[in-house]
């Protein structure tokens, strides 16, 4: 995988094949914390942070499973690494911030089933990334994933001021406006190559 | 609420079909408590694998096993799990049915297993399926989960079909692969890419919603 550049990858998770536009990778937390700005952007830190985490871990266990010979082991061995980060981040979150707590809610265990975090860890493994391209790899997709969640949020309050019929409210709506994202997002493609 | 003729009209087999409990468990899953209409868990493998209905289909049906028989090894390990430790117990439970299932898809078409590809894996952090395994097979005996587990997969494979349907004869003017439309008929390639599913299952929701808007009313 020498041919990618590390920009390249980081352009590729974050914008071109952003994970939550183009993968539909973390649509649950996409369509629920999208409510306000502030939520969103911590959402998106702490779903960052999980990624980097769980993608460095990834990488060892995978090294370790073909070592011992043994790939039937790799979804059950992510999944646990996954939760017992998201785990680690839920208590830290608890001590340093109640409110940030209180506000992601139910959200915040519900990290451990986001799809984004286990589908980065299964892609990088798929492509044969090394320790520094998963390492960009999961920034990027961190990164796209926020910046996504940061754009809807932005509309979703624009949204609040703005007479909408009842049947399109809620979730509907949203993902109207999703699907107009994703063809903005379009756009990018070709970018960085 | 609803409307009363209709409730007349409705034969013999219906009504001892909703009196009976156990088969309500199946029916529920199947059209009022839709995982993917109604509840809206298990967005993503619903957007993302629906761009034709072939694909549709065999991740309904994927999806539907890991359902059941975790559904059922919750239920009957439910006196034996302890508390603090369910959820983890549980993930552990449907990761190991997801990689059977794995397993299983390549050995039976390596075709399909390419087109699926990590969305297979992905079955494990379904929210549908720990969902269900939270909230129902945890209280309930075996028979009720199986027949939960039944009408939730069936219920999440007929909407994934429906998405998938619609996916493919506009975007691709075929139909399980059978081209359907003549060649005449233009695609819209838009409904095949990412943005179409969200479009496609934007307006799913909304006649949902207008339907049972209008039941509500009558």
């Amino acid at each position: 995988m020498k041919s990618e550049s590390l920009w390249y990858i980081f352009i590729n998770a974050s914008l071109i094949n952003n994970f939550v536009l183009a993968y539909f990778l973390g649509i649950c937390p996409f369509l629920g914390v999208s409510g306000k700005m502030e939520t969103a952007s911590k959402m998106g830190g702490a779903v960052t942070f999980v990624m980097i985490i769980s993608s460095m871990c990834a990488y060892g266990l995978h090294a370790l499973l073909t070592a011992i010979n043994a790939p039937f082991l790799q979804l059950i061995s992510y999944i646990v690494v996954i939760a017992s980060t998201v785990q680690l981040v839920e208590m830290f979150i608890k001590k340093m911030s109640p409110a940030l707590f209180r506000a992601l809610g139910i959200f915040l265990p519900l990290i451990t089933t986001n799809c984004a975090i286990l589908g980065l860890a299964l892609f990088q493994t798929n492509k044969g990334y090394g320790f520094v391209e998963s390492f960009v790899y999961a920034l990027g997709a961190g990164t796209g994933f926020t910046f996504a969640l940061i754009l809807m949020a932005g509309l979703r309050e624009q949204l609040n001021f703005a007479e909408v019929p009842n049947l399109v409210k809620g979730t509907a709506l949203t993902l109207l406006i999703a699907g107009i994202l994703s063809l903005s997002f379009m756009g990018f493609a070709g970018l960085g190559s | 609420m609803l409307n009363k003729t209709k409730d007349k009209a409705e034969t013999g087999f219906l009504a001892s079909l909703k009196d009976s409990p156990s088969t309500d468990e199946f029916i529920k899953g199947l059209w009022r408590e839709n995982p993917v209409f109604v509840q809206v868990l298990g967005m993503c493998p619903t957007l993302a694998v629906s761009n034709t209905a072939g694909n549709a289909m065999a991740m309904g049906l994927a999806t539907t096993f890991v359902l059941l028989m975790s559904n059922m090894l919750v239920s009957s390990l439910r006196n034996f799990i302890p508390k603090q430790v369910r959820i983890a117990s549980y993930i552990l439970i449907i990761a190991s049915f997801v990689t059977v299932t794995d397993y299983m898809i390549q050995a039976i078409s390596v075709d399909l297993h390419k087109a699926l590809g990590a969305f297979i894996s992905l079955i494990v952090v379904n929210c549908l399926i720990l969902g269900r395994a939270e909230a129902f097979a945890s209280k309930n005996t075996i028979g009720k989960s199986f027949l939960d587990a039944l009408g939730m997969g069936l219920g999440f494979t007929f909407a994934l079909l429906c998405l998938g349907a619609v996916r493919e004869l506009v975007g691709n003017g075929s139909l399980f692969g059978y081209a359907l439309l003549p060649g005449s008929y233009q695609e819209w390639v838009v409904m095949i890419l990412p943005a179409g599913g969200f479009f496609t299952l934007a307006i799913w929701l909304l006649l949902f919603n207008g339907f049972k808007a209008k039941s509500q009313k009558a």
